[in-house]
């Protein structure tokens, strides 16, 4: 039995310390914005913020988060405006939309981190997500036009 | 694609008619329109802007409605609800078409309301979400259910106001006559309750009408849902006391476990139950293949539970299968005959009289779909009744699967569509949803099954593994005179029915039949390959080995003949014309994707026009740095013509992608903006289908598991630039597929690229990402 703090509400997980992060989110405190797409930090799918770093929190366990502070897509802004959903929508980003979760996650943690990427640090920084529909140029896009505006 | 295996199966005629309009008409003439006359008389109409044509969509089962009060409501309000009836797996049907039934009726998008329906066929018409039909079958019952509301408000306001019916015209979501005014909210009630107008009593749009068919000036529907989290797909569905559950599945297909232990797995805290399934063998359609199950409260303690259960499986009928040899096996099947599916000319003559022979063969290893939403459903079956919430692409279908599995009335079994995280085919299967269903109805209480990623790349509907040989005769001038294409690869049709080892009809109408170059002597053949897996189909389907292997052998003959590769594939296409198939040898059960043949022909200028557009584009024929080349592939698939240039860059070995060009004639492009999100995605996954998916077998079990040893293309590597290049048409050019002609040119058009920048030539699918 841990106590997470996810989008700034404690909840209790009704489960060992090793329940896996991502199944806590979704099953037990119900968030099921954050995907589950491998299960072993391959494709990023699962994409949250642990204390503000982008962390896969399908190799993360509940035990390890403990009294820190879990944001998932649901709490990224309160307005669901955050740069990075608002640089998605204009760009006409997703098709099926299923790994989008995560690439924005993982976006806009990046972008907290160094607010001026370069195009290499979008792709790098971005190298770990994988879209099967094949969205990245307009990820890429949406990516450098928060960064640079351009 | 069910339709036609059902077809298949019955050995009925392979293109079904509607009874009525071709009861005599000799399936020799094709179908053709001109040849029947039906056409000039059924689809005449009054209004000049919209000339009805006929397509495959009537023969699908359940056909296409056109009766807006199933897919139209107004509220008071003025907002607008409309039925979008395909399901969505990122190609945009969702808002196109119903797009395009607002734009006719008048309606402003940001007043519409889009709801998924659930799987009734019988009372939305046909369902089956693949075959790149939803827009080119689709469209002109939208437009003409868009036109009935607004004849519809039109009448009501007329009637309301005592005016006549021409003095009252339709704005943007309101309706005038003289000063007077009204929204559709307004005479919604009074609207909706008129009969629905015929046909011939309907005007339409003019394209200098239309607001949003044809433009691409509005969103996805789902797009704020998506990017804030609230989309909801398939495992995002929770019900009150529902359990979860992992299933632990034969490693070979038909492998039956000898003995279990499950010590470990009720020491997962969470677990409650481990149950034993039934083991399938192929084929029996989309039957689970069975295994172990283990039921939790949770997913993470049922997937944590399922991986700890020992099990010893027992060797099955298919564990003796080794791909790599089972390769080398179709290598050797394709240089002997096979059975003859299009003869024109003399063939034979022609190879016999030769001065030179030209040959070559191109493999392809089976492939996943690696959707990134692995397979999930949810179900509930209590009382009588099961429903079942799931992301599948042919949601009746699967209703009429899960009452078949459940022994229950078809009537009795609901079934919702949720947003399909990426489908490609593999959710037209719905293994998953029935393993939910009867997982539910034996401990009663809802169950949501959850494939890992494991789970999905060892257990799926494989595309089939491919060897395509290619023999050309030249004579003395190097002209070619004889082509002979030798197609080998397991069918879909082993899944549904016993396996004779050869391909059906429609997967011979996948570039294989239907090649379109003027070449006076053609034989057409297949070699027999028995399945070993489950074979199913995958975006694009038999396209993608035959656009390989055509487009690389065109690009390997220009070379050995010093020709410009462009020049001869322009050559070798041939004058404008469109093919005659009875003429050329075709087999009378020719598939044009299910369309009537002279509506959707096979027509070299439209061809020969995407493949110059491509090529100029990129500059072909320039001077390339070194390291660099450009290479070109043109592929007509699902009655669309789309060619591919690309350009490479090697980089320290490692192949790039800088930049490509597709050129598409899709007839009129109802979405550009979606179309062109679908030509970049096929881009990336004909990358990775060129590069990395390759699925291979030892003894019978899949070798490979999750994104590490089937990787996908990512941002680190991906094609920078995608140009696509939509060809313009009128609405008369008939709407064609979107979703799947994108990816069969773009594994050729790389290797081709390859060729040009090293020398080196590539023939086995997948070639990896380093020359």
């Amino acid at each position: 039995m841990a106590t997470v703090r996810i989008n700034g509400q404690s909840r209790t997980i009704d489960g060992p310390d090793d329940t896996t992060l991502l199944w806590a989110i979704r099953d037990m405190a119900g968030l099921t914005g954050t995907k589950y797409g491998c299960g072993a930090g391959l494709c990023g799918a699962c994409t949250v913020h642990v204390d503000g770093k982008a962390v896969r929190s399908c190799l993360s366990t509940v035990g390890e988060v403990a009294g820190k502070d879990v944001t998932t897509i649901e709490g990224l802004s309160a307005d669901g405006n955050h740069p990075v959903q608002v640089a998605w929508r204009e760009y006409n980003v997703p098709q099926c939309g299923f790994c989008q979760a995560g690439q924005i996650m993982q976006a806009a943690a990046i972008l907290q981190e160094k607010p001026d990427l370069t195009d290499d640090e979008i792709l790098e920084g971005m190298s770990g997500n994988i879209c099967r529909c094949g969205c990245y140029e307009r990820i890429v896009a949406a990516v450098r036009h928060v960064s640079t505006g351009s | 694609m069910l339709h036609y295996l059902e077809q298949a199966m019955s050995d009925a005629p392979k293109q079904r008619a509607p009874e009525l309009e071709f009861a005599n008409v000799s399936r020799r003439s094709f179908l053709t329109i001109a040849a029947t006359g039906f056409a000039v008389a059924a689809f005449t109409t009054q209004a000049g802007a919209f000339a009805r044509y006929k397509t495959g969509g009537d023969f699908m089962p359940h056909g296409i409605r056109y009766d807006p009060k199933i897919f139209v409501s107004i509220d008071a309000d003025g907002t607008v609800t409309i039925v979008a009836h395909r399901a969505e797996m990122g190609t945009g049907s969702r808002t196109s078409l119903p797009m395009v039934l607002a734009d006719e009726m008048g309606a402003d998008w940001s007043r519409v309301n889009i709801v998924q329906a659930e799987g009734d066929e019988p009372k939305y018409g046909n369902q089956d979400t693949d075959g790149s039909r939803s827009m080119r079958h689709h469209i002109q019952s939208m437009r003409q259910m868009g036109a009935s509301v607004r004849h519809m408000l039109v009448q009501a306001a007329a009637k309301k106001w005592g005016v006549d019916a021409g003095s009252v015209t339709v704005g943007v979501h309101e309706i005038s006559s003289g000063g007077r005014k009204a929204g559709f909210g307004d005479l919604a009630a009074d609207a909706m309750a008129l009969d629905v107008p015929a046909f011939e009593d309907l005007t339409f749009l003019t394209e200098d009408q239309f607001r949003y068919i044809g433009k691409g000036n509005i969103s996805i529907t789902d797009l704020h849902d998506i990017t804030t989290g609230k989309a909801v797909y398939g495992a995002d569905v929770s019900l009150p006391g529902m359990k979860f559950a992992a299933i632990a599945r034969p490693p070979a297909v038909g492998s039956k476990p000898i003995r279990y232990d499950a010590t470990a797995t009720f020491k997962v805290p969470g677990v409650e139950k481990v149950l034993g399934l039934q083991i399938s063998n192929f084929p029996a359609k989309f039957a689970p293949l069975g295994g172990i199950a283990v039921i939790a409260s949770n997913t993470d303690a049922a997937i944590k539970g399922r991986d700890a259960l020992e099990i010893e499986w027992a060797e099955g009928p298919h564990s003796g299968y080794n791909s790599k040899a089972f390769t080398e096996e179709m290598r050797a099947t394709a240089k002997k005959p096979g059975a003859v599916l299009r003869a024109e000319g003399d063939a034979k003559a022609a190879f016999d009289g030769a001065a030179k022979v030209f040959a070559r063969d191109y493999s392809q290893a089976h492939m996943a779909h690696a959707m990134m939403e692995p397979p999930v459903a949810v179900a509930n079956v209590a009382n009588g009744k099961a429903e079942i919430w799931a992301p599948v692409q042919s949601p009746f279908g699967t209703r009429g699967d899960l009452a078949g599995a459940l022994n229950m009335p078809i009537e009795d079994v609901t079934v919702n569509v949720t947003l399909l995280g990426g489908g490609f085919g593999r959710k037209s299967k719905c293994d998953f949803a029935i393993e939910a269903a009867q997982l539910s109805q034996r401990i009663g209480a809802p169950v949501k099954v959850q494939w890992t990623r494991e789970d999905d790349i060892r257990h799926s509907f494989y595309h089939t593994t491919s060897v395509e040989r290619i023999e050309v005769a030249l004579d003395a001038d190097n002209k070619v005179t004889g082509w002979r294409h030798n197609s080998v690869a397991p069918s879909i049709l082993s899944t549904f029915a016993p396996d004779s080892g050869h391909q059906f009809f429609i997967e011979s109408g996948m570039g294989h039949i239907d090649m379109p170059f003027d070449i006076p002597n053609i034989s057409v053949e297949n070699g027999a390959a028995m399945a070993h897996t489950r074979i199913g189909w995958f975006r694009s389907v038999s396209n993608i080995p035959r656009a390989w292997a055509v487009q690389s052998f065109v690009a390997e003959l220009a070379s050995e003949m010093g020709r410009d590769h462009k020049d001869l594939l322009m050559e070798m296409i041939g004058p404008d014309r469109l093919l005659d198939p009875p003429k050329q040898g075709f087999p009378e059960n020719f598939w044009d994707y299910g369309e009537v043949y002279d509506e959707y022909p096979i027509d070299t200028a439209r061809l020969k026009n995407v493949l110059a557009i491509a090529a100029d584009k990129a500059g072909w024929g320039r001077d390339l740095p070194a390291g660099e080349g450009l290479g070109l592939a043109v592929h007509r698939s699902f009655v669309t013509y789309v060619a591919t240039a690309a350009r490479v860059k090697i980089i320290d070995g490692k192949i790039t992608v800088p930049e490509m060009h597709m050129a598409v004639d899709c007839g009129f492009a109802a979405n550009p903006e979606r179309i062109r999100s679908q030509m970049e995605g096929a881009a990336v996954m004909g990358m990775t289908t060129a590069m990395h998916s390759g699925i291979t077998y030892e003894n019978g079990a899949v070798t490979q598991s999750n994104f590490h040893d089937y990787p996908m293309i990512r941002s680190d590597n991906y094609p920078q630039k995608v140009h696509t290049h939509v060809v313009p048409h009128g609405f008369e050019v008939h709407a064609a597929g979107v979703g799947e002609p994108g990816v069969p040119p773009v594994p050729p058009a790389i290797a081709n690229a390859v060729f040009a920048a090293t020398g080196k030539r590539l023939r086995d699918l997948p070639f990896g990402d380093t020359v």
